[in-house]
């Protein structure tokens, strides 16, 4: 599944950043890359706000489509 | 002198050290960036003094943005004895990747280990002493907010300064290594600008700049070339090496609880952020900002400057007089010199309650949290959400508007960011509207003002959209944006910020808007022995020259055209310039009730429209050229704004007859 299908405080793990162009290397240098863990905050509207060991990250709702992520 | 550097991510506390560490007037900032310009300070310790510079924050040192460009330049070329790495003890993971990349580059590196107090609170437990072993760097644990473990950070690194950096070697696995090594041989054999192993790790990295000095190197290039015929990629295993470099330290040297903490900050979210309340609190926050500032800083505070400068004026009349100046010394220093930076320094008070509102937003974390909330309206007309942040800083000044477009990392969000800027109607231009204000609409002021400043914002997302159907086509870059703990803004962070804009600001008014003044008072008495600010003079003759331009827009006098040409200069001066030619004075109700004597209620507002939206200033114009590199660009932001603001001016005049106001 993809990071903006995962459900508001549900937790998820990055498989893969599938295109995305550069922000995808940029998401990669914030911590986003594969294995790294994260709980959904907020996904309604606009972008989608993660939170990554307490750290929150508005991400772009069609970037958050080109993030593949497996539920824990 | 010895140079140390002060590298870190946004919101690691990086700029607040800054200051304890100088006791210089520097700024805390909360959203990506703030600190785009290198601020430098110094200190003393033992009787030698220590020159600091406060580099970009910034989360990587790559070469995507003018922020990381300027850290690493700094870094590699500027040659710093020490650089310190402030590290966000909440967020070591990620804040500990920007410190690989330091130790990559051979950079003599101690870390700041920052907000240790917050990591606390998160119980969250970090071993400095396992931290400092396993990066072979001193690691040494501060509260920059409160002023704790500064003393020893100064020894350590006043410490290291003599000592060579420890070279620590990495490794990003058989395969990465080898291809460095091929790479850095194939490198050595030219002159570079860099160490050649690090451009060869920079170059797998696909880092832009690098590709673009290898460019004329054939044998690199060539290299390169097969890497990419083979679909060899590091780019991404690159940043993952790094990041299982991080985690393998953190491991050994952080403990943290299982269940993160809900924090205020959670909570505050909750409201501040939610699809229901998020728009319209950030809409009653920014309408309670400039309402506060126009009761404050204009109605209250305003009126106290303006009877000083009066004063000070009649005082120095007086002075002059008595000395028995001639008549020219008196005309220059009253109304040239007195009238004009006068005329300007009556909105000091405003823009210092401006800023002093911008800071707090700014400082609590706020702007992050107000650009999330607006990504979805930006997005809708082909901007980026960070795009309002440097709208928002326009409403003080257009300069500081513009330079804060470099977080924009894509060319096309920023241009189109830069070029919409001047329609955020600055400080500047608030004098104009107030004086028509009080002629034509004394008891409808608020709403008036509303109105212009809506039109403003209105013109700026219509050509946004417009640039980005037409000249910028193409995605908005996605949007990224980290939303930092909520803190209380510090009183000392806030006022220095504040004073340091208004600082500014006065000195422009004293430098750049006097010499424009003084140009403007020079035309206007010359040829010799003409009536100053008369129409034979030259300055009238000039505005009587393209006085027929603005008749379609009903207000075709040389008197308004004049100072619209004065405006270009400095938007200060069109209020300055309409008091000369029409009063004889600057400010106050003689000029009110003569600009109610020349304009209609209709050819005043087309009047209004024109300069919300005309040419900005010389200052606007000289900065788009320095953030764009371009003479075009700077050219095409002078015309297209005036084109825009003239046939607007004739629609509002032309329709408004026919329907006969």
């Amino acid at each position: 599944m993809v990071l903006s299908g995962v459900k508001k405080n549900d937790k998820c793990r990055i498989k893969q950043v599938v295109g995305g162009g550069y922000a995808r290397k940029r998401l990669y240098e914030l911590g986003l890359n594969s294995g790294a863990e994260l709980k959904m905050v907020k996904n309604d509207f606009g972008p989608i706000i993660i939170s990554m060991s307490g750290h929150k990250l508005a991400i772009g709702r069609g970037l958050a489509s080109h993030i593949e992520v497996e539920k824990e | 002198m010895q140079t140390i550097a002060l590298v870190g991510n946004p919101n690691s506390g990086k700029t607040t050290l800054f200051n304890v560490l100088t006791g210089s007037n520097q700024h805390v900032g909360n959203w990506p960036g703030v600190t785009v310009e290198k601020k430098e300070g110094s200190f003393k310790h033992k009787g030698a003094v220590y020159n600091v510079v406060d580099l970009p924050g910034t989360y990587s040192l790559g070469a995507y943005s003018e922020d990381e460009l300027v850290a690493r330049d700094f870094i590699v070329k500027g040659n710093p004895d020490v650089v310190i790495n402030v590290v966000d003890a909440t967020n070591i993971e990620r804040n500990l990747y920007l410190t690989t990349q330091l130790l990559e580059m051979g950079a003599n590196v101690i870390v700041a280990l920052n907000m240790m107090d917050e990591a606390e609170l998160k119980k969250i437990k970090i071993s400095t002493e396992a931290l400092s072993e396993a990066l072979g760097v001193p690691v040494i644990s501060t509260i920059a907010a409160k002023k704790k473990g500064i003393g020893e950070l100064i020894e350590s690194t006043v410490d290291i300064i003599s000592q060579k950096p420890r070279q620590i070697v990495f490794t990003y696995g058989n395969e990465i290594d080898n291809e460095i090594l091929n790479l850095r041989d194939l490198l050595k054999e030219e002159s570079l600008p860099y160490p050649a192993g690090w451009m060869a790790l920079k170059l797998l990295e696909s880092d832009k700049e690098m590709l673009l000095i290898v460019d004329g190197m054939k044998k690199v290039k060539d290299h390169l070339d097969t890497l990419r015929l083979n679909n060899v990629d590091y780019e991404l295993d690159i940043v993952d090496k790094r990041y299982a470099y991080v985690n393998g330290i953190s491991k050994r040297c952080v403990e943290k609880p299982d269940e993160e903490i809900v924090t205020a900050t959670d909570k505050i979210d909750k409201v501040l952020t939610s699809r229901l309340f998020g728009l319209p609190i950030f809409g009653l926050i920014m309408f309670l900002v400039f309402q506060l500032t126009f009761v404050i800083g204009s109605d209250f505070l305003g009126g106290y400057v303006e009877t000083a400068i009066g004063y000070f004026g009649v005082l120095v009349e007086g002075l002059l007089l008595t000395l028995g100046s001639p008549d020219w010394l008196v005309s220059f220093v009253i109304e040239g010199f007195i009238g004009g930076v006068g005329a300007v320094l009556v909105f000091v008070p405003l823009i210092m309650v401006l800023y002093f509102f911008l800071a707090i937003l700014e400082d609590t974390g706020y702007m992050a949290r107000a650009a999330y909330i607006m990504d979805g309206i930006m997005r809708a007309v082909g901007l980026h959400g960070k795009t309002f942040i440097s709208m928002i800083v326009g409403f003080g000044c257009n300069v500081p508007g513009i330079m804060a477009t470099r977080t924009l990392e894509n060319k096309k969000d920023r241009m189109i960011a830069i070029l919409i800027n001047p329609f955020m109607s600055c400080g500047a231009r608030l004098p104009i509207y107030l004086v028509f204000i009080a002629a034509f609409f004394p008891n409808n002021g608020g709403l008036v003002l509303f109105i212009i400043y809506a039109l403003g914002i209105a013109m700026a997302l219509l050509m946004g959209k417009i640039f980005s159907k037409t000249l910028f086509k193409g995605e908005s870059s996605h949007f990224i944006m980290e939303l930092p703990p909520y803190r209380l803004p510090s009183a000392s962070g806030v006022l220095r910020d504040m004073w340091e804009k208004v600082w500014d600001f006065v000195r422009r008014a004293g430098t750049v808007i006097f010499a424009v003044v003084a140009l403007l008072w020079v035309l206007s008495v010359l040829p010799m022995g003409v009536e100053p600010y008369s129409q034979e003079s030259i300055l009238g003759r000039i505005g009587t020259f393209i006085a027929p331009m603005f008749a379609p827009a009903g207000f075709g006098t040389w008197q308004a055209s004049v100072s619209l040409f004065a405006g270009i200069a400095a938007k200060e001066a069109v209020v300055a310039v309409l008091g000369m030619v029409y009063a004889g004075v600057s400010e106050g109700s003689e000029l009110v009730t003569a600009i109610q004597g020349s304009f209609t209620t209709l050819s005043a507002v087309s009047f209004l429209v024109m300069t919300l939206l005309y040419t900005p200033c010389a200052a606007v114009i000289a900065t788009v050229k320095k953030e764009t590199n371009s003479y075009k660009w700077a050219a095409f932001m002078a015309i297209y704004p005036f084109v825009l603001a003239w046939v607007l001016a004739v629609i509002v005049y032309q329709v408004g007859s026919l329907m006969g106001f």
